[in-house]
Order: structure tokens, then C-alpha cells, then sequence
């Protein structure tokens, strides 16, 4: 799973059945310290996380699919939790 | 999820069987800024997309499972066509 932030959402208003009742969220992978770590990843919310929130990212398919609980839905990314704090334990 | 526009569509007479009946469009992929990235895809639609709309799409194994028939060999799926001007918070 990534660590990433919430920092804008998609309005599709025609799209395919799978992402119905769901939104989509831009999230930006970033460091332990929420630090910027990488390209926008496009997911699906599972969790309803807003802007902002810390969030946790989970990109392949079949995990997505268990989480939707649809062995057919052709998602790869979603939102799987939403991070209320990191330890980061010193090297 | 990816983002893209569509810049043109793609006529094949003859192709494989389970593409049959699928419309063809050429997709020209963008990052989360609408900034073109890569070269133009040639993806299957899913969603009646026509030319210059904004879309969300998917690759590999989950661009098939959005289609009808899901077993198919598309690697690119568009699978809803995004409002612009709604929705996107800028980072």
C-alpha cells in the first residue's frame, strides 16, 4: 500500500457501472514525513476520505476487486483507509 | 486510473474477433494537470467518448473487464468521460 494525499477529486458524470456511487480521488504519494513522493495516482474511494486527508492507496487489481467485493470490476486503484498517524520509529 | 482526450478514432476492417463491434478511439494520455504524457494509445470505448472529451481510462487486464465481453484482449479501456470543469481542486 502507498502512503498519499487527498488533493482533488474527479466528476465523471458518464462513466462505466463499476465507478457508480463512488468518487474518485487524486492522491499524491508522499513520504512518512508528508513530504511529495512521486506521480498522482487516480483512485477510487472506498472510504469516503476527503481533501487533505492522508489516506492509504492500494494499486493492483485483484486486491481492489476484493475490496469492491466484485470479482469483475475493472479497478486497479483505490482508497483502502484513511491514516490518522504515522510513528516512524529512528533508523 | 489514467486521464486522457480523445484526438481521433481508429477504423480496423479487419482485427480480431472479440473486438468486434468495439469502437476504436485514439487517446492521447495527460497527467492530473491535463499536461499530455506519452505517445497517443489506441484504446477500446466503453462509454461513447467522442473527440476532444476529457475521459478517464484504464490498461492492462482491468481495460478488458470494463467491456461487455470481458474476454477480450483490449490493454486500453476508456471508461468515463470527465466533467472539466467540475470537481478538480488544484493541488
Amino acid at each position: 500500500m502507498t502512503l498519499a494525499r487527498v488533493i482533488g477529486s474527479i466528476v465523471a458524470s458518464r462513466k462505466t457501472a463499476a465507478l457508480e456511487g463512488h468518487k474518485v480521488l487524486l492522491c499524491r504519494p508522499v513520504k512518512p514525513d508528508g513530504s511529495p513522493a512521486g506521480s498522482v495516482m487516480i483512485a477510487l474511494d472506498a472510504v469516503q476520505a476527503g481533501p487533505g486527508d492522508t489516506v492509504l492507496v492500494i494499486d493492483e487489481g485483484n486486491s481492489s476487486r476484493m475490496i469492491l467485493g466484485d470479482s469483475m470490476a475493472p479497478i486497479r486503484t483505490m482508497v483502502a483507509g484513511i491514516v490518522d498517524r504515522v510513528d516512524l520509529y529512528k533508523e | 486510473m489514467r486521464l486522457g482526450q480523445i484526438i481521433g478514432t481508429v477504423v480496423c476492417t479487419r482485427k480480431t474477433d472479440s473486438l468486434e463491434g468495439v469502437k476504436l478511439l485514439l487517446l492521447q494520455p495527460m497527467d492530473e494537470r491535463w499536461k499530455p504524457e506519452g505517445n497517443p494509445v489506441v484504446a477500446c470505448d466503453a462509454v461513447q467518448a467522442g473527440e476532444g472529451d476529457y475521459v478517464l481510462w484504464e490498461a492492462g487486464r482491468e481495460a478488458a473487464l470494463v467491456l461487455e465481453n470481458w474476454y477480450n484482449p483490449s490493454d486500453a479501456t476508456v471508461m468515463g468521460i470527465v466533467d472539466r470543469d467540475a470537481g478538480v481542486l488544484e493541488p
